[in-house]
This record gives C-alpha cells, structure tokens and sequence, in this order.
C-alpha cells in the first residue's frame, strides 16, 4: 500500500489514539512534576488603641487569579515522586538506617501507601495468571472428556464469569461472603467462629480478592485452551499410541507442547489485565486492606479535593511498570517479526 | 463423529474429570442464580444474619410483603432511583463506542494489514503498549484538561475516550482479521482500474463481516463494562449504569436499600447474559484468534 493511502486510511484511527492516548500520557508527565498553587496569604496589621496585632488573611481573589493564569500550577520537579505517597526516598532512608532487620524493614516498608498498593498489585498478578491458567486448563480437559451435545451449554455457563463486568461480578461475589451471606455462613461454619468477617481480616480480603481474580480469569484460559485441544493433531496422537506411549506420555509430549504457544500468549494477556486491578477492589470496599496501583491513582482522582499531581505521579510509576512487565515480550515480538516485516 | 481411539480415558479419570467439571460449573453458575433469586427477597432475607436459607425461602420478604417475590428492589432502582436514565445513557454509550471504533478499526485495521512497510508493524507495538496500560492511568491525564476545555461531563466526551482506549485492541483484531483475506481479491479489483478505497468499499466490505461482528462484541464489552473512565469522566445526570450502581453502595447502603444495588445488578447481567447466549460463538472465535495464530 502507498503511504499517502495509508496515512488516509489510518487517520481517523491514529488521531483517536494520539489525541487520547499519546497526549494523555504527556499530560500526567506535566502534571507530575507541578504541584497546586498554595493560598496566596497576606499579612495585616491591626492597629488599635492597644497596640498592633499581625494576622495572616488568605487572599482569596488573588488565590483565584494566579489559579486562573497557571492551571497547571507551581513547578516542583521530581519533589512529588519522592514525597511520602510515592517513592518515600527520606522515610525509606530512614528506615533503612534504623531498622534492625530486614524484616522490620519491609514492614515499615510497606506501610508506605506506593510500596503497599506495588507489593498487592504484583502479589495479585503473580498469583492469579498462573492459577487461573491451570484451572482453565483442566476445565478445558474436563470439557474435551464429555460428549458433543453437552459441550455447548457448558461453554455457555463457563463463559459467564469472565464476561460479567468486573464491578457486577465482584459486588455479586461480595454480597455472598459478606458475614449474612451464604458463602459468609459456610467460611463461618467451617471455621467455627461465629463472627468470622472477611472485610475485618486483611489476609481474607486478600484471599478473596485473588479468589475472585482466578474466578473471572479461568474462563479466558479454558477458551483458549479447548480451542487449542480442538487443533490437537490427531496423527500425531495416534502414531504416538502405536509406538507404545502411555496416556500420560501422550499429553506430556503431544499436547502440552502444541498448547505451549498459546500458553505465552495467554499469560501476556492476563499480566497486563491482572496488573491493572482495579474494580474488585471497589466492590469489595477493599481500600482499607488492599490497595492496588490502579486503586491508587483512582481514590486520588475521586473524593472532594482531587490530588491532580499525586495522581499524575503514580500513574507515570505504573506506565513505567507495564513497560518494564512487557518489555521481554516487546524485545521477542521484534526479534520474531521486527526484522521480517521489513 | 465417533470417538477416536486417542480419545478413548480410562473410567478413573473419567469419573475424576466429570466431578471436576460439576464443580466447576457450580462454581461459575451459583454465584448468579443466587443473586437473581435473592434480588426478588427483601433486605433481612438476603442478608440473613439467622439462616442463610431464609435467602431461599423468604420468611421475611412474605411477613412484609405478603408474597414470597417482591419486586420492591426493581421498582426502588428503575423508579425511584431512576436507573433507566443510567440505561439509557449506557445504551447511547455502548451503541456510539462500537460504531465509531469498528469504522475507525476496520480503515486501520486494513491499511496496516496490506501495508508492507515497516512502521505498520511499528504502529501494531505501539497500539501493544497503549493496550496494556491501565485506562486509570489516561484517566489522569484527561481531567486537567477537559475541566479546562469545560469538556467534562458530558457523553461524547467519554464515548470519544472510550473509543481511543478501545483502539488498539480492535486493530490487533481487525488486523489479524484482514490478513486472514487474500491480497489477491482488491488487488484484482485494483488492476481492474479501481481505486484503493473503491476495492475496499465494493470488494472488502462485503466480506468482512464476520470479523467485524466478532470485533463489535469486545468492543460492546469493554464499552459496557467500563467503571474507570465513565466514573470519573461523567457527571452525575450523566452516568452510565456502572458507576451508578458503585454509588448506590455508596449512599444506599447507610439507608439500608442494598436491594437497589442487587436488582440492578441483576438488570445489568441480564443483557450479557442474552449477548452470550446468541454470540457464543463469535466469542469464542474471538478470544482464540489471537492465540491460535500467535
């Protein structure tokens, strides 16, 4: 295809992208490295017949104008990234100077709000993707076992958790284990402690959080694994059987190698969802013991003074972490296909 | 189709597998069927602090409302909340997004797949990159600006963010999905003396249908269950279904109508559940064309 109708073709679609992506993106850059304007403040003096007092007064109109003039606010270099709410580089210091052990040093560690919503987040991803791979695994084995006819509506019934709104299906999962609800009553019976609660114990809120991530992920890797047992080569199984293989010696060297591929693919796709965590956190009211990056930058957007710069700063931290989490796959797709496509 | 020899398990495993299988879909199916039963209960029923049975039988629901099915929680929600008006918004959303990115998608998506230059596959990274970052991230980036350009608040302006985020998935898609056709037929177009875009519109696009069907149904998905960008980019009139039933939690939970939220929960999953129902295929057509190529 010639350039100039390329470029026409591929216009609308670039423009999309560029004016709400790319520039987004140089967006929070900016409005990372500017805080807010403060008040501006005027000091009066009042004099009387018993002698002068100073007091401060905000101004608030001349607040209002320099707002007005310099939306962007004051320019404060790297100072938001390193403050408390990001990297904590003078709290880490500190800590690194007078913990006396590096378990004390974690804890305090992760104390800090970035470092806490990073460990979940990673913890989450490195936790569900492979779970929820192995589950969808064997489910699609289990499905491949059962006659024809049955496999439609079980696709069907498996699809579900997956194509529910993550905020829904979450908030569904939610209502049950509250302590009144049914899987609530069955955690509480099996415990044996009557006031068991899942949203008062931070390792329960964050067992169900990766509960409910492995529920609504399975059904992406059971898809793609029944397609893939679906392309099995046949011949290859049989020829196997004939030269003696055992059932187990058939899936290890048949088919697991022919799913292997899409197994690369799946785990790319479920890293980058599981990274950006977000709704269940919501649903589950979840903040006060897990925080996930993307929960982060969204209860800093929301509420009643919305921290811009705060927000921008973290954000810039996350973009900086998908690239580093994507970039073995970025370095392969361009050995693969860069130097071919030429 | 007779069974194949290779498929042939032993019953050990067979018995193991179907079990297996029970709980599975147990596991995926209960959660729902829960939900939609328990939203027809009264509050003290599906939150039952003496028997979680009484969710199945509403002892409660009949002492208040003298039937053992209320339907109090869908007219509090759709009524008095007015959550049409969020439905309405969501299906002006939902219809808007599909449309504009599948005509965006199906231009990009063609020219990138018959280009043979090297910044197509450039582009295709990119749009890699630009898929995996969480929509939070833009999200942050937008608000300065649109509250600056009084952009804020209003539906065209989360239908136009909607559709750049929704981008790069769709021309991965449309992509694959165009190289899947042989160069040969609107280049044979071509010869014959029409132009590209004539090839395209005359030979193209009466074939591309089924990619383009399978395509719509992820971007009806991500459009439909969006929470991020329509909670923060939306005001209150405007909102679509999601965030509205996140502020239900927020504001109807203190009153005790929790029911609202669990009835229009039950609302929202109904359309999906009908969308899977008829597109089952496509579905599952999509989800694998990536990974069977890749």
């Amino acid at each position: 295809m010639k350039h100039r109708t390329f470029f026409w073709f591929f216009l609308p679609s670039a423009a999309a992208m560029f004016l709400f992506i790319a520039l987004p993106i140089v967006s929070v850059l900016m409005q990372s490295v500017f805080a807010p304007h403060q008040q501006v403040v005027r000091e009066v003096e009042n004099c009387s017949v018993f002698g002068c007092t100073k007091t401060t007064t905000v101004d608030l109109a001349a607040t209002a104008a320099l707002r007005e003039a310099e939306p962007l606010g004051r320019f404060v270099g790297g100072s938001i990234y390193t403050d408390r709410n990001h990297l904590a580089f003078s709290e880490v210091a500190v800590l690194a100077s007078t913990a006396d052990g590096i378990s004390t040093f974690l804890d305090g560690l992760l104390n800090l709000p970035f470092y806490g919503a990073l460990l979940f987040t990673l913890t989450y991803t490195l936790v569900v993707t492979p779970l929820s791979i192995l589950l969808g695994f064997v489910v699609a084995l289990a499905v491949n076992a059962v006659p024809r006819f049955l496999r439609g509506p079980m696709i069907f019934v498996s699809l579900l958790p997956m194509i529910i709104t993550p905020l829904v299906g979450a908030l569904i999962l939610f209502w049950m284990v509250d302590a009144r609800g049914v899987l609530g009553a069955l955690i509480q019976s099996l415990a044996g402690d009557p006031n068991l609660s899942v949203k008062a114990s931070t390792p329960l809120m964050w067992a169900m959080l990766m509960v409910y991530g492995i529920w609504s992920s399975a059904p992406f890797a059971f898809v793609v694994y029944y397609a893939g047992l679906q392309t099995v080569p046949q011949d290859t199984l049989e020829s196997a059987m004939i030269d003696g293989a055992s059932r187990w010696e058939r899936i290890r060297y048949v088919i697991v190698p022919h799913l292997l591929p899409l197994t690369t693919f799946m785990a790319l796709i479920k890293i980058m969802d599981n990274f950006r965590v977000f709704e269940p956190i919501v649903s589950f009211n979840a903040s006060a013991h897990a925080q996930s990056l993307s929960y982060f930058i969204y209860s800093d957007l929301g509420g009643e003074t919305r921290l811009l710069s705060s927000a921008a700063a973290t954000s810039v931290l996350t973009i900086l972490g998908v690239v580093v989490l994507l970039s073995p796959v970025l370095v392969r797709t361009w050995k693969t296909y860069g130097r071919g496509a030429a | 189709m007779t069974t194949r020899i290779a498929d042939r398990r032993p019953p050990a495993l067979l018995i193991a597998l179907n079990g297996f299988l029970v709980v599975w879909l147990v596991i995926a199916a209960f959660p729902f069927l829960w939900t939609f039963w328990g939203s027809f209960k009264v509050e003290g029923d599906f939150f039952s602090k003496a028997d979680w049975m009484n969710a199945i039988t509403g002892p409660l629901t009949t002492a208040e409302t003298g039937s053992s099915f209320t339907a109090t929680g869908y007219v509090g929600a759709w009524v008095q909340e007015e959550f049409w008006r969020a439905a309405l918004n969501s299906a002006i959303v939902v219809v808007s997004v599909v449309c504009i990115s599948l005509t965006f998608g199906t231009l990009g998506g063609y020219a990138l797949a018959r280009s043979s230059y090297r910044y197509a596959f450039w582009l295709l990274l990119v749009a890699l990159v630009f898929r995996a970052m969480p929509p939070v991230t833009l999200v942050s980036g937008y608000l300065l600006p649109f509250f600056e350009w009084n952009l804020w608040g209003h539906l065209p302006t989360a239908i136009i963010v909607l559709v750049a985020i929704n981008q790069p998935f769709t021309l991965w898609m449309l992509t694959s999905f165009f190289r899947n056709i042989p160069k040969d037929l609107d280049e044979s177009a071509m010869v014959d003396g029409c132009s590209r875009f004539q090839a395209f519109r005359y030979v193209i696009i009466p074939v591309m249908w089924p990619g383009v069907i399978t395509t719509g149904l992820f971007s009806f998905l991500l459009a439909y269950n969006d929470f991020a960008v329509t909670a923060m980019l939306l005001s209150k009139e405007n909102q679509t279904m999601i965030p509205k039933i996140a502020s239900f939690l927020g504001t109807t939970q203190t009153k005790g109508n929790v029911m609202f939220a669990v009835s229009s929960v039950v609302s929202v999953t109904a359309p999906l559940f009908v969308l899977v129902m008829f597109f089952q295929r496509q579905i599952v057509s999509g989800l694998t064309a990536g990974a069977v190529k890749g």
